[in-house]
């Protein structure tokens, strides 16, 4: 694909200048159009606030699972009349298991990674002076808002929030004679995902048609940072899977509120036949799952996108084979979308399809597996500059292989009947999704922390602090756990005192869990660092890790469209660190990095075209 | 209140460590202005990144040796052993993988740590490189997958080859029902519909159906060792899932149809009691559970082995008591308590 074609910079020239209306502080800090403010907006209100309330209902049932039946102040104060006496209740406990896997998944994973730095990114590496629709991008925020605080309302109904797991199962999830979070706090947990769905859909939609038609000149699909064919991919599954789960929520919501029975039959509960009859909720679970899947690929291809560009940036080397990581972010991404039913091995569906699930499952290890393998080597030789950016990279790849693993096991049908729904689950995804993306997240924030607030940086050495501790703990937290996982102690339990045979767990528990307690008050340090850095007075320099890409040719303060004066052109790849000629000189004397605006030299054999 | 003012200790720890970290950074002000790191940070971060390999290593070897003991013990169930040995293999490669790559993750983070002036090498492709860990995880991943996928067919395939023992495990919130074929071995139809609690007809059999009349309905699951078992699943309410961690089975139970599964336990419950890795958790548990009770805690009497069935699909509010007993007994054993347990019809004939 040519991209000379797109002779963008000359057609917005008049553009320039823009920044000089007045703005007023509704239109510049609210309903703002300019995709870096958007980003922010994302950031705070996705990672922050719900990553704080997705985190602080971790540690509460971390707790619960560690001194089972203890009475706890702290419960009494949050939870009220669900923790009577401190002790917490059996349904809230569900709850908030299922809470959490919602909000970490949804909002802080999938909106607040891919919509901060997809926003952020895609303008200023591709050389556009915003999104091809800052309209449907401040669309994209408020729908995301409103399904933040109709999630967070959710928690306050009386009968209380949805429980019955973030893959919301009917039965269980349609019945609220079943459970009583299946009543209101799950009609609001189907709203408000509705919203959010619109909200991810037209996010995606901005994000491929900016990335298709914005780059500007010279900018050709294989000179792209690996960061935005990340969130261009991203945002095609994302466009091909999302929409399925809506038709699961409304077909769900069709069979609790107006009687039909896609997903229901022959059901007998407290003391009555219910009228549903022929639905089936295997069903349910394939539509659910055909997003599901390709959902965690939505919430990784981002972070390992973001850790491409900060490996190579601190490494002071190319990216090692550019084009293999491209092949294998698009195998991914095909293969993400036909794995599906690996979630479904024992839900009753042919024992056939399993097979060929297995099939699919297993051959997504070996694009990941090249992923891995080039990472490394990207290290290799390298001039390794450790920004608390660059350990995040590092770390993302360890938890990503060790998490990535244990996948063989769980992908393989015949191993999954028996640890199937146990915490050797809960500890596999964890590493391989939960942590590897929660650390691709820190690390775009740290490394784009200067591009988000004009210049700042945050301070490196609780960054360091940060890492270190929440490197450790996260270890601590899931090694262990897949351990309890094989012992057979199935996921979602209250409590595990019912079974004798889990008695000698409990040591593993507190252990898990005191570790579990240390990351999460880690995560201040962050809190703190982020706040106290975004007021700070010192500004730092205009490319502070000396980095190729586009972004840092902007100026420190932000303007809206990005660039006062032409959009810069662009005569190279983004990787071409410490680039040497035939006499062993760099291409710039005296600067280890060719930013992508400075056109080839003389007998200067480029890279990729 | 103890809790509370943990929380506010940690709290005050917590700002108290921040302002240090202030003070700090202020006092430093003059010497040291970047935050991009130099070659001090380099230098600390590159050692703490050996150290974390170590670390990495070490919780490896310490959850093996705390925590392996703690895996479920030899399979009971001849299907058991396929996968058994499959599992180990997994592992085995597993472990490969994580030890070597983990090593030169971190070891490269080490040993390449940045210094000033330092040259990084311009290295960018290698398709032979590449093509060999490409073609790698190929070869291993064909072999787990054709292994994996012959065992798969094998457990899965439920037929009525060796005159299997035909049972349904019929699921409700939040407790296990057991319904085996009786005589005839051929399960009465039954549908919710057909429930009629007055009548104690439970799971809903058809009363009109004869093959229903021998059918006999228990709490508690007693198999003979050495016979095939064909288990056929139902479920009343919402979903479940029938999970018996010792014989390496489990199976979704699905409202609205039916699922199966079939295993041949090969260990008698006795036998399994004298397996020494289950005479060794038995006591450990035991003692666990002698000093609780004494501090006073309830249900902490003296525990025997037993195989279990769990619930492993979120069902409600006692998901995590939804249990029943199973015991695997000879064939005499069997025949002998199967013979003293009422038939459908002789309990529908006693409540009329």
């Amino acid at each position: 694909m040519s991209a000379t074609g797109h002779i963008q910079g000359d057609d917005h020239s008049h553009d320039v200048g823009h920044h000089h209306h007045k703005e007023t502080f509704v239109t510049k800090y609210i309903f703002s159009q300019d995709h870096k403010m958007i980003a922010k907006q994302y950031l705070i209100t996705g990672v922050l606030v719900m990553g704080f309330i997705g985190i602080a209902m971790s540690l509460m049932f971390r707790m619960q699972l560690a001194w089972p039946a203890e009475s706890f102040m702290i419960f009494e104060s949050l939870l009220g009349k669900w923790a009577p006496e401190g002790v917490m209740d059996a349904d809230i406990y569900l709850s908030l298991v299922t809470m959490h896997g919602t909000i970490m998944v949804f909002f802080v994973l999938t909106a607040g990674l891919s919509g901060t730095f997809s926003n952020l990114l895609i303008p200023l590496q591709i050389g556009a002076r915003d999104m091809a629709s800052g309209f449907l991008n401040m669309l994209s925020f408020w729908l995301f808002f409103l399904s933040c605080v109709i999630m967070v309302l959710s928690l306050f109904v009386e009968a209380g929030p949805a429980s019955a797991g973030w893959t919301i199962y009917p039965p269980l999830s349609a019945l609220p004679m079943a459970q009583p979070g299946s009543g209101m706090g799950m009609t609001l947990w189907l709203v408000s995902m509705a919203i959010f769905i619109a909200s991810s859909l037209l996010g995606s939609l901005n994000y491929i048609v900016t990335v298709i038609n914005l780059r500007t000149k010279g900018m050709s699909m294989t000179r792209l940072p690996l960061t935005i064919w990340a969130f261009f991919v991203t945002a095609i599954i994302g466009v091909i899977s999302f929409p399925v789960l809506l038709s699961a929520a409304l077909l769900l919501i069709m069979d609790r509120s107006f009687g039909t029975s896609f997903f229901l039959s022959d059901i007998f509960i407290q003391g009555e036949a219910l009228h549903y009859q022929g639905g089936s909720p295997v069903l349910f679970e394939h539509l659910f799952w055909f997003l599901g899947h390709p959902e965690v690929y939505i919430v990784l291809l981002p972070a390992l996108g973001i850790t491409s560009e900060v490996m190579s940036t601190n490494a002071r080397k190319p990216i090692f084979g550019y084009r293999a990581m491209i092949a294998s972010i698009m195998a991914i991404a095909f293969l993400s979308t036909i794995v599906w039913g690996h979630h479904m091995f024992i839900s009753g569906m042919n024992p056939f399809l399993g097979s060929v699930f297995t099939f699919t499952t297993l051959l997504i290890a070996i694009p990941s597996a090249v992923k891995a393998f080039n990472y490394i080597t990207t290290l290799w030789k390298g001039n390794l500059q450790l920004n608390p950016a660059m350990l995040f990279s590092i770390g993302l790849v360890s938890t990503f292989i060790t998490g990535g693993l244990t996948g063989i096991i769980l992908g393989d049908s015949t191993l999954d009947i028996n640890v199937h729904d146990t915490y050797f689950v809960v500890a596999h995804f964890h590493l391989v999704m939960g942590i590897s993306a929660l650390y691709g997240l820190f690390a775009g924030v740290y490394h784009w922390f200067p591009k988000m607030f004009e210049g700042r940086l945050m301070n490196k050495n609780l960054g360091y602090a940060h890492f270190w501790i929440t490197a450790v703990c996260a270890y601590g937290i899931f090694f262990p756990m897949h351990f309890v996982g094989m012992a057979g102690v199935p996921r979602r339990y209250y409590q595990n005192t019912a079974f004798p045979m889990f008695d000698e767990l409990t040591d593993v528990q507190i252990l898990m869990t005191v570790f579990a307690l240390i990351a999460g008050a880690a995560q201040l340090i962050f809190v703190y660092n982020f706040i106290s850095s975004m007021f700070s007075k010192k500004v730092g320099p205009k490319n502070p890790w000396n980095s190729n890409t586009l972004e840092w040719t902007t100026d420190v303060k932000h303007i809206h469209g990005n660039w006062d004066g032409p959009i810069p052109e662009v005569h190279r790849w983004a990787y071409d660190y410490s680039k040497v000629d035939e006499n062993g000189e760099y291409i710039i004397p005296g600067q280890d990095f060719v930013p992508q605006t400075v056109p080839l030299q003389k007998d200067e054999e480029e890279m990729n075209h | 209140m103890t809790t509370l003012l943990i929380f506010i200790v940690l709290g005050l720890v917590f700002i108290a460590i921040l302002q240090m970290t202030k003070i700090f950074e202020l006092s430093q002000l003059k010497s040291e202005q970047s935050q991009i790191a130099n070659d001090s940070d380099n230098k600390n971060n590159g050692y703490m990144l050996f150290a974390f390999m170590v670390f990495t290593y070490l919780i490896t070897i310490f959850s093996f040796w705390n925590y392996g003991k703690f895996l479920l013990p030899d399979s009971a169930s001849e299907h058991g052993k396929d996968y058994d040995s499959l599992m180990l293999v997994s592992f085995a490669i597993i472990f490969t993988v994580q030890f070597i790559t983990q090593f030169l993750l971190h070891y490269f983070g080490f040993k390449y740590r940045g210094k000033k002036g330092k040259k990084a090498l311009f290295y960018a492709d290698n398709d032979r490189l590449e093509f060999i860990w490409t073609i790698i995880p190929v070869i291993v991943l064909a072999g787990l997958i054709l292994w994996g996928l012959f065992t798969w067919t094998n457990i899965m395939d439920v037929n009525d080859e060796d005159d299997p023992l035909v049972v349904e495990l019929y699921a409700q919130q939040f407790n296990w029902t057991a319904r085996y074929a009786g005589t005839d071995n051929v399960l009465g139809g039954a549908n919710v519909r057909l429930i009629d609690i007055d009548k104690a007809n439970v799971l809903g059999l058809d009363e009109a159906d004869t093959y229903a009349n021998d059918d006999i309905i228990v709490k508690e699951l007693h198999l003979p060792v050495g016979r095939k078992v064909n288990f056929y699943f139902r479920s009343q309410d919402v979903l479940h899932s029938a999970y018996m961690p010792h014989f390496r089975a489990q199976m979704n139970c699905v409202p609205g149809m039916i699922t199966e599964f079939s295993f041949t336990p090969i260990t008698t419950t006795a036998d399994m009691r004298k397996n020494p890795e289950v005479i060794d958790k038995v006591n450990r548990t035991n003692k666990i559970r002698a000093e609780k009770a004494a501090a006073g805690e309830e249900n902490k009497e003296p525990w025997e082995f037993d195989y279990i069935l769990l619930c492993n699909k979120i069902c409600g509010k006692s998901h995590y008591n939804m249990q029943m007993k199973i015991i695997v007994e000879t064939q005499e054993e069997y025949d002998a308590w199967i013979k003293e347990q009422q038939t459908f019809s002789q309990t529908m004939a006693a409540v009329q």
